[in-house]
């Protein structure tokens, strides 16, 4: 296929550009110095290295209807140089900031990238402009990590990052990125601190939580007694803020599955006491969590019976009153829980799943109630 | 109790001060399911060639075909669309490599090569691809630690090792992989939650989520989730409105009707969604006047959520659309044709 040829031969490439003030309109093949922009990024035609070469008309490319688009509704200038540098002829093009430019071009610019020999920490300035404007491309976030393995300089991730959540605390491929750099370059220290910090922000965030555990898991480990009860204690701290809040219950839960939540000294207390002042369906469900695990491991500081009733009255209470768009969700583990620790016959329900069949057809799925 | 009520820039209500983050549906949102319009919205959608927003979507170009061919078969409504330009469109995005692009002289990507795979599924015509090539592409994607590479320049994702096993899957070829690696790589993404993420460590995501489940399906190895507990934290995904969102504390948004529903299905759950609830969520962002399904109530619709609009009331049972299958996202039919019936947990 020849347009394949086409893109892989470093001559007529596009290279793309980042936006110019909108003020600027700028006629095709006409030079004009523009302000760098944010970043300190400076476009190729206002180096001095560059300052001497004639323009060359604008190759059509592979795509004209592409680019007859871009210049019509970019509502910045779209320039277009032609520019010649010993062999390798390289067609600068200022085009509209879309993500789907990046995408498509990220290929050219990683080849011309590594066969110019081109200043690295120029392209660390370009792609954090590129970020800034667009932080939920995936192609942009990766390229910057090509960027910081061939320089080998993680100096500037944590803080750019940093800068990234400040405006949504909850990017996904911020927090990946972040998470690689701390990685592999071996960075854990203070991180504890940052995710403090944005939890006192947002203590609803996810995507901190998450990065609680992750720090934690790959540092000192929750199997130390003293750390597990730093963050049990920090969590019903959290918790006591803002009681309905999903990710400090999933967080309490995750940490202490080894262990055993029926187990865990004092946990019962501390919980109970929560349901006056901070109830919500993530505290009840909790218990009822607690209470299954000390059925399961048959604990001897709790009656059977009784944990069980109580159990039983929870799920009860959720599937009726406090969580009822789950009321099958809570049914099914009323009915586990009578099932495997009840004494009286199995209980089953029309909602149980059918036995097991090949079939695989939506109509097999039981009705609801 | 609900207190503040403000509203957003979409027009939706947004409950604030409250303890949940959701949209309120209006009671003049659509109710009933418009499948003429839609089929009219996907049938129209690029036919304008010059229009600005499928210009600029050219790099996704070969999923938005699978979209909307897809979502057209199950309407029943496939024959409307162009069967000879988009196979011929297909031919000239494979590369000398065995990768497919998105368009016509754009770089080859594992996405784009799912995509395209699943196209020629729908029209039966595998063989216009040089399918071993496909193969070798595939095969030649996965990395060291049984993970897979989306193209050349090595970005790792759960995405791409679900991608890579569904496209194997639909040429009878899954044997070409280090499976055993591929499986470790994808368990090593389960989180504390249950759920699991782009990469090791990565916060549990519902799309993520599908693709690791769905990937799980395909290999066989559906036993190592812990169905309770991530069942579980899919059914939390649903908000009061009825809509299902993608990890905790975000909006619901339509297309995660199909994330969650299908990772629901496949681990044999899904009687813990609301039923009754989603289908209305899903219903109110349809678009009465242009046809099509948006992110969530009163946005702007585009065949992405379409598709997932339409699969997600699917597999609530709707009896206009045809069976969807959850793991590929394809008509069950289409699936049988090939011969593949992933695993699906009770």
């Amino acid at each position: 296929m020849s347009s394949v040829e086409e893109i892989s031969n470093p001559v007529a490439e596009n290279l793309e550009e980042d936006g110019v003030e909108e003020e600027n309109t700028v006629e095709e093949a006409e030079m004009e110095y523009e302000e760098p922009v944010k970043g300190g990024y400076i476009f190729y035609r206002d180096r001095k290295e560059w300052a001497d070469l004639e323009p060359v008309p604008q190759d059509d490319g592979p795509n004209p209807v592409v680019k007859i688009a871009y210049s019509e509704k970019c509502n910045k200038s779209s320039d277009c140089f032609g520019l010649q540098k010993g062999t390798k002829s390289v067609q600068v093009t200022c085009i509209l900031h879309e993500s789907v430019v990046f995408d498509v071009c990220r290929h050219y610019r990683r080849v011309l990238l590594q066969a110019l020999d081109k200043d690295l920490r120029e392209e660390m300035k370009y792609i954090t402009a590129i970020i800034e404007d667009q932080p939920k491309n995936y192609q942009v976030w990766h390229h910057r990590r090509m960027v910081v393995e061939w320089l080998n300089d993680p100096s500037e991730e944590l803080q750019f990052v940093a800068e990234i959540l400040s405006q949504d605390a909850k990017n996904y491929h911020a927090w990946q990125h972040r998470q690689w750099v701390m990685q592999e370059y071996k960075l854990w220290d203070g991180e504890l601190e940052y995710v403090e910090e944005l939890l006192e922000e947002d203590v609803r965030n996810n995507s901190a939580w998450n990065q609680r555990h992750f720090v934690i898991s790959h540092t000192s480990g929750y199997s130390d007694s003293a750390i597990l009860e730093r963050e049990v204690q920090y969590t019903l701290k959290q918790i006591k803020k803002a009681p309905h809040n999903e990710s400090a219950w999933n967080y309490l839960n995750g940490i202490l599955q080894d262990g055993g939540l029926s187990s865990y000294p004092g946990l019962l207390e501390q919980v109970t006491e929560l349901q006056d002042t901070c109830s919500s369906p993530y505290l009840t469900a909790f218990l009822v969590d607690l209470y299954e695990d000390a059925l399961e491991t048959n604990s001897s500081s709790y009656d059977q019976q009784e944990t069980l009733n109580k159990a039983l009255e929870l799920c009860k209470l959720l599937a009726e009153e406090k969580d009822t768009i789950r009321r099958e969700y809570w049914n099914y583990v009323s009915r586990s829980l009578q099932n495997t620790y009840g004494s009286g016959d199995p209980v089953a329900s029309s909602s149980d799943p059918p036995p097991p069949s090949s079939s695989q057809q939506p109509d097999t799925e039981p009705s609801d109630p | 109790c609900l207190s503040l009520l403000s509203e957003s820039d979409d027009g939706n209500f947004i409950l604030q001060g409250t303890q949940v983050k959701d949209v309120v549906i209006k009671p003049e949102a659509p109710n009933t399911l418009l499948l003429d319009k839609h089929a009219d919205y996907i049938a129209a959608y690029g036919s304008k060639k010059d229009d600005y927003e499928y210009t600029l979507s050219e790099y996704l170009r070969m999923s938005g075909i699978y979209w909307g061919l897809t979502v057209m078969d199950l309407m029943g409504q496939l024959s409307r669309m162009n069967r000879e330009e988009i196979i011929e469109f297909i031919k000239s995005c494979q590369h000398d490599c065995g990768g497919i692009s998105a368009s016509t002289g754009h770089d080859p990507h594992l996405l784009y090569t799912l995509s395209a795979v699943q196209i020629l599924s729908l029209y039966d015509s595998i063989n216009v691809i040089d399918v071993d090539k496909v193969v070798d592409y595939v095969k030649g994607l996965q990395q060291e630690d049984g993970s897979f590479a989306g193209d050349k320049w090595g970005e790792i994702d759960t995405r791409f090792s679900f991608c890579a096993v569904a496209t194997l899957a639909l040429l009878g070829k899954l044997d070409v992989i280090n499976m055993d690696k591929a499986v470790g790589f994808v368990l090593s993404c389960m989180n504390f939650d249950g759920g699991f993420g782009c990469r090791p460590g990565s916060e549990s995501h519902a799309g993520q989520i599908y693709c690791c489940t769905g990937f799980l399906s395909i290999t066989g190895q559906l036993h190592q989730v812990n169905a309770d507990l991530l069942g579980w934290w899919l059914c939390e995904r649903q908000l009061p409105s009825g809509g299902l969102n993608g990890r905790p504390e975000k909006l619901p948004d339509v297309c995660y009707s199909w994330w969650v529903l299908a990772s629901l299905k496949i681990i044999g759950r899904i009687h813990w969604i609301d039923k009754a609830k989603l289908r209305s969520f899903i219903l109110a962002c349809q678009d009465e006047e242009t046809g099509g399904f948006a992110d969530r109530p009163g946005d702007m619709v585009d065949p992405f959520h379409t598709l997932f609009g339409v699969a997600g009331l699917s597999l609530l049972g709707d009896e206009q659309i045809k069976p969807v299958n959850p793991v590929f996202c394809m008509p069950e039919d289409v699936l049988q044709r090939i011969g593949l019936q992933p695993d699906l947990l009770n």
